[in-house]
């Protein structure tokens, strides 16, 4: 059971770093329930950013992986996700073709590197 | 229920919790903690980026304002979906509960279903549909946690692989301006030469760099 829960001060960090900053933009949008302007600069700059950290959260798990994925090579870490981009690019932007390809070419190597 | 079982985004979301269970799995985050991210955050890229920044050790500050960043783009979500549902006798906190359930998925879902709901049946409408959706996630958090636990190295390797080439190509696929598309190229390419700079505040310092170069070369080509 303690391996399920795990570590309580865990579950507090969750709080203060994951649930509190995200959940307070919903409540925001809740209580004032008017709208910003969508094509504000102010938002746009916004979503810009949020999707530069997300694309570097994205690149953070290839470049310096986590858990099993740190035993790949880098060059078939690196080809499956390009692999995976091709397919995605060929296929009119197929999220599911994209990456069902990548896995491929990622299956594919490691058995083909032993 | 059917109409939750017959969308491919439902698949999308079902793929990219596998993902996310089996990252926390790797990460050495309980299976609780997992469970509870996913029942309270609820949001796929703020829980991918809370779950590496808190596993590559920066503090709780950082993590929290990337999370932030990332979060406030539901807050024109939460605004625009509401008021599909609302009718005069509806009460603010019965609507809590569905602003919660408010992310991208649902978002989507809404514009769908909504114009054949006639509109007093559409707050409980959306609640299920909602309690579907984040069923769906749950459980393949739950599954990709244990797979992860589980599976040989090879296959947990490929399920971790999931996480950065789901969100990669749904990122890609949201991408309709110039300034979406920079943001996201600018925003792979920066972050391996932040983690050069080694300053722990790399995610924000790569995010905000790239994500203010792509607004601005948006904005300048606008004016030309």
């Amino acid at each position: 059971m303690s391996d399920f829960i795990g570590d309580w001060h865990a579950l507090v960090v969750l709080l203060l770093a994951g649930v509190i900053p995200n959940q307070i933009w919903r409540m925001l949008g809740l209580w004032l329930g008017t709208g910003i302007d969508e094509g504000s600069d102010l938002l746009m700059w916004v979503k810009a950013v949020a999707t530069a950290i997300l694309a570097g959260v994205i690149a953070q798990i290839v470049v310096q992986p986590p858990g099993a994925l740190a035993g790949v090579p880098g060059v078939l870490r690196y080809g499956a996700v390009a692999a995976g981009f091709i397919a995605f690019m060929l296929t009119r932007r197929s999220i599911f073709a994209g990456v069902l390809f990548g896995e491929i070419v990622m299956l594919a190597g490691r058995w083909w590197l032993g | 229920m059917s109409s939750i079982v017959s969308t491919v985004l439902s698949l999308v979301l079902f793929v990219t919790y596998i993902g996310i269970g089996a990252l926390a799995h790797d990460t050495h985050f309980s299976l609780a903690w997992a469970m509870l991210c996913t029942a309270l955050v609820w949001a796929g890229p703020a829980q991918i980026i809370l779950i590496t920044t808190l596993a590559s050790g920066v503090g709780i500050l950082q993590s929290a304002i990337a999370v932030t960043m990332s979060a406030i783009r539901l807050f024109p979500m939460v605004v625009a979906v509401l008021p599909m549902m609302r009718t005069p006798g509806t009460k603010r906190r019965h609507l809590i509960l569905i602003a919660h359930f408010t992310a991208v998925t649902l978002w989507v879902e809404c514009y769908r279903f909504l114009p054949h709901v006639p509109r007093e049946r559409r707050v409980a409408f959306v609640h299920g549909l909602g309690c579907g959706l984040l069923g769906i996630g749950l459980c393949a958090t739950v599954i990709g946690y244990l797979l992860a636990a589980n599976l040989t190295q090879t296959f947990a390797s490929a399920i971790l692989l999931l996480t950065p080439l789901a969100f990669l190509f749904s990122t890609a696929r949201n991408s309709k301006g110039l300034a979406d598309i920079l943001a996201l190229t600018l925003g792979l390419a920066f972050y391996p030469v932040a983690a050069l700079l080694d300053s722990g505040l790399d995610i924000l310092v790569s995010g905000v760099a790239a994500g203010t170069i792509a607004f601005f070369v948006h904005k300048w080509r606008e004016q030309t």
